[in-house]
């Protein structure tokens, strides 16, 4: 093992730093032709008629289309989490008769250029009649509110419960009962490229090649092929560079319908890039969620009840994700703690706002949100020391594995291995947790508003089913791994690289790693939820070991020696008792047909391997936050801020350490900065970046990652966890926990994102009990 | 609408191509010229995904039309690199302090980098955090490109 642990500079880097990184917006293609797309401006309408006769008399345009161009189209299927309930309100690509959001496609203009276009666009006449909109899900599932589908009369698309225990009765029997509410706003991935597509079709072939899909092409091209009724084998998905996926990233969305759909018919080359105010009103919202709990407490700080009813608004429709976020609440609320009575009622809410997927962490950003911040409520209603209420809580190690008692994707959650107790008090050392909140406390008593935040939190990682790896050496003693991960910034190229560098041995130079081109892989999982590297760096060390094999097969025949007697070492086998070597190189030319036919052995040097994990694997974390609070204007400083993360190992520390450096910055925008604001009428407020704030290097503070390695994991040969979330998920809690902290504990936030105002006005209610 | 003849110079180079009036000089730089390595992220100038660099200042590619940039000197990320082989020291400092991860802003911050380290050659963190605040990143934190333009300073002093 040479590679893997190491900290090895990217495979990446090279063409992304020199600007030759391919993405879609670069992809040109003879006779290509630029589409844009109406949206609907209203939040809630029947749609009475589109007219293009004006539009389609623009310089440039070669064709509009709608809905009536759209043949029978069938709504936009689920990939995760599906449903029967939520089959009620899915999407189809282009609104027929009714809109539901605000940014709802109505129609394509397709036009010589991108400008040309957007010109058309403003011709085309829309005659809608308006409905009451609904855009506050608490009112959605009111008698009386205004009903978005007529199949879903209540506006609850879906709705399920998770349980473990007699919540009731342990709520009677608790010494305390805390009831609250809790809000998590409206915010998302949006990554720094927007969406795009190209996508052709080679009429003599009968081929449709698409560039810029991503995350899960395997899956999309076989929705691409139901829709438009083709064999998937004369669909070509092809996955380029692109500009961040968190989740929203490569979902099969209206345009992955509508721009294949319209080069297939036109037969001409069709190019779709996103702008910015398209993609904040488009593509997938997530988070929004209203909690109602109730928690039982004993004296002591023991947890004994948790009982939760939450909203998740979906949006106008159901789109690829499913009840994937509300599911992964239930499921995951409990974290890091031993909860014997626990129950979760989850209620897919549709209002008329864009519709919600996943955003990195989906339901675990809002679930350790209310779970941390009970926990401090608990701490302060008991005169508790926060970090004490949680030692308390905390599953034991000798418990694992552990069965939480609820379920996700139809499979029980088991967290496979963890030290919770172990981790925390490593944060709490290496934070300087005592010292400092003794600091903190005498700097309130003289006035300052400082205080400390945890935010504790179990992840979930490396999602199944399978996924697949080939491994080929070719003439020149190159190897190439095929794999259906995708590549999303993450350096999955050069994680693979490592592992199979070291599984052949072979120079880790000499390793290049292809993905996301359905022509070359014929199977894919995909990359989401944080399963890239546990799925296919196992599928590759399993696909490599084949490659052994067969090394080890020709190097009998080139070396005339026993298999047993052999060694293979850095890009040869070695006869172990005379030194003798053959290269890879030499042997991949043995494996020629030429050479290899007549020897009575398969040509080519090439292993495949799947990995199909049974069940998920949990890293784990602790956040911990020292923040101030500006009394006079409600500005936050974050003066420290520390992740602890235990990985279970970690193949490129490196990596990991920048997914969650890079991952606290999102969640430090989901807590601070970001929120889709829509106004009463449905109207979203910040459709640009002048209202929706990202982080900048201004807000984002240094970061203390604390990584450890105590709790590999029993489910795969690697023993490794993904590194994708647990950057993100604990910051809403640890900041808000922060910021009651500073206060003396004297208010309680219950609401994100902590923005001035809303931390202003905790001072004020703070400064009012402290008077009182 | 009618085209006007640009003549500028990239990295160099003598480009000449004609633009509508109201054409951005981000997308003339992308699909007239073929230089593909400046980014658009939003089109209104928040990003700095396609910040260039125009007689040695940063700028935001997508606030100016191509018109305007007739006769003027830029420089892209294409630019930055001694040649195929070699990186110039802040690439170098990028890959080696893991400061990107997707790519898409990297262009752009590189060319603030450098100009800000051209301006500031021995900049503090708080300075390069306050230079490289119009560059958003939604990968990395920011954390590992201050450590990098750190490096890259260090770097260029040696030079």
């Amino acid at each position: 093992m040479n590679y893997v642990g190491a900290s090895i500079k990217r495979k990446e880097d090279d063409r992304l730093l020199r600007g030759s990184g391919r993405f879609v917006g670069d992809v040109k293609r003879p006779g290509m032709l630029h589409a844009a797309i109406l949206r609907s401006s209203w939040p809630h309408g029947k749609l009475k008629r589109i007219d293009t006769e004006q539009a389609r008399k623009c310089p440039g345009v070669v064709a509009i289309v709608t809905f009536a161009d759209l043949g029978n189209v069938k709504p936009i299927p689920m990939r995760l989490a599906p449903r029967d309930d939520l089959i009620r309100a899915l999407q189809k690509p282009l609104a027929s008769d009714r809109v539901r959001y605000v940014g709802e496609p109505l129609a394509v203009v397709i036009a010589e250029s991108r400008y040309q276009a957007e010109d058309a666009l403003e011709l085309i006449e829309v005659e809608i009649d308006e409905l009451e909109a609904v855009v506050d899900a608490r009112r959605a599932v009111e008698q009386g509110a205004p009903i978005l589908h007529s199949a879903v009369p209540d506006n609850i698309a879906g709705h399920f419960v998770e349980k473990t225990g007699d919540v009731e009765r342990a709520l009677a029997g608790a010494d305390i009962v805390l009831e609250e509410e809790f809000y998590i706003q409206r915010h998302s991935g949006v990554p720094l490229e927007t969406r795009g597509l190209v996508a052709e079709y080679d009429e003599g072939q009968r081929l449709l090649t698409i560039w810029g899909a991503t995350k899960v092409v395997h899956f999309n091209r076989a929705v691409l092929a139901g829709l438009l009724d083709m064999p998937p084998s004369q669909i070509r998905m092809i996955e380029l560079e692109n500009g961040g996926g968190y989740g929203i990233r490569g979902e099969f969305y209206p345009e992955d319908f509508l721009i294949p759909f319209i080069a297939r018919s036109l037969r001409r080359p069709i190019c779709w890039i996103e702008d910015r105010n398209e993609h904040l009103k488009s593509a997938n919202h997530s988070r929004e969620q209203w909690h109602k709990v109730r928690l039982g407490a004993n004296k002591d700080g023991r947890i004994v009840a948790f009982d939760d009813v939450f909203l998740n608004v979906m949006g106008g429709y159901i789109r690829t994700h499913g009840s994937t976020v509300p599911t992964m609440t239930a499921a995951y609320l409990p974290g890091p703690y031993k909860w014997d009575n626990y129950r979760c009622d989850a209620n897919c809410v549709l209002v008329n706002k864009t519709p919600a997927g996943t955003y990195r962490g989906p339901g675990r950003f809002g679930a350790a949100f209310v779970r941390e911040r009970l926990m401090d409520m608990v701490a302060h209603k008991l005169g508790l020391d926060p970090g004490e209420v949680r030692l308390k809580n905390f599953i034991p190690t000798e418990l694992m594995p552990y069965n939480t008692g609820t379920t996700a994707f139809g499979k029980p959650t088991i967290y496979d291995s963890a030290d919770f107790h172990k981790q925390f008090h490593l944060a709490l050392e290496k934070f300087n947790y005592y010292e400092l909140q003794k600091q903190c406390e005498a700097d309130r008593r003289a006035g300052r508003a400082i205080g400390i935040g945890f935010g504790c939190f179990v992840e979930k990682s490396g999602l199944g089913p399978w996924e697949y790896a080939r491994v080929e050496i070719d003439r020149s003693g190159e190897v190439i791994v095929f794999t259906g991960a995708a590549d999303l910034g993450q350096g999955i190229e050069t994680v693979l690289s490592q592992v199979v560098a070291d599984a052949l041995p072979v120079d880790i130079e000499r390793v290049r790693v292809v993905h996301g081109d359905t022509a070359q892989i014929p199977f894919g999982g995909g990359s989401y939820a944080s399963r890239g590297t546990v799925v296919a760096c196992n599928s590759a060390v399993v696909a490599a070991g084949e490659v052994r094999k067969k090394l080890l097969q020709l190097a009998a025949i080139a070396l005339q020696a026993d298999e047993k007697d052999l060694a293979i070492e850095k890009s040869c086998v070695m006869k172990k008792n005379t030194g003798a070597s053959v290269s890879f190189s030499d042997l991949a030319k043995l494996a020629d047909p030429a050479t290899a036919l007549p020897l009575g052995i398969k040509p080519g040097i090439s292993g495949e391997g799947f990995f199909n994990p049974e069940h998920m694997v949990y890293p784990y974390g602790v956040h911990m936050a020292l923040v101030e609070v500006d009394q006079e204007t409600g500005f936050l400083t974050i003066h420290k801020y520390q992740i602890a993360y235990d990985i279970g190992r970690a193949i490129n520390p490196m990596l990991v350490d920048g997914q969650l450096v890079g991952g606290m910055a999102q969640g430090l925008g989901g807590a601070m900065l970001e929120e889709f604001a829509y106004d009463g009428e449905g109207q979203l407020l910040s459709g640009s970046f002048m209202d929706y704030l990202l982080p900048s290097s201004m807000e984002v503070p240094p970061i203390d990652v604390v990584l450890t390695e105590d709790a590999p994991s029993p489910l795969n040969p690697l023993g490794v966890k993904g590194a994708g979330e647990g950057g993100t998920v604990g910051v809403g809690a640890a900041l808000a926990n922060a910021v009651c902290n500073a206060l003396g504990g004297k208010v309680e936030i219950k609401r994100l994102p902590l923005t001035p105002e809303r931390v202003r006005e905790a001072v004020r209610a703070a400064q009012a009990a402290a008077g009182e | 609408m009618n085209k006007r003849k640009v003549r500028l110079e990239i990295n160099g180079i003598q480009y000449e191509g004609e633009a509508e009036p109201r054409r951005l000089l981000s997308d003339f730089i992308r699909e007239d010229l073929g230089l593909h390595g400046t980014h658009v992220g939003c089109e209104h100038g928040v990003c700095g995904a396609c910040t260039i660099q125009w007689d040695g200042k940063a700028v935001r590619s997508c606030l100016a039309l191509a018109v305007q940039a007739n006769g003027a000197r830029l420089r892209t990320v294409e630019g930055l690199a001694p040649n195929q082989d070699d990186l110039h020291p802040i690439q170098q400092a990028f890959t080696e302090m893991h400061a990107l991860q997707c790519g898409f802003c990297t262009p752009g911050i590189l060319m603030t980098a450098q100009a800000l380290l051209r301006d500031n050659p021995q900049p503090s963190e708080a300075e390069i955090r306050d230079g490289l605040s119009g560059n958003l990143c939604r990968c990395t934190g920011y954390q590992n490109i201050v450590k990098a333009v750190l490096l890259a300073a260090e770097k260029l002093a040696q030079k």
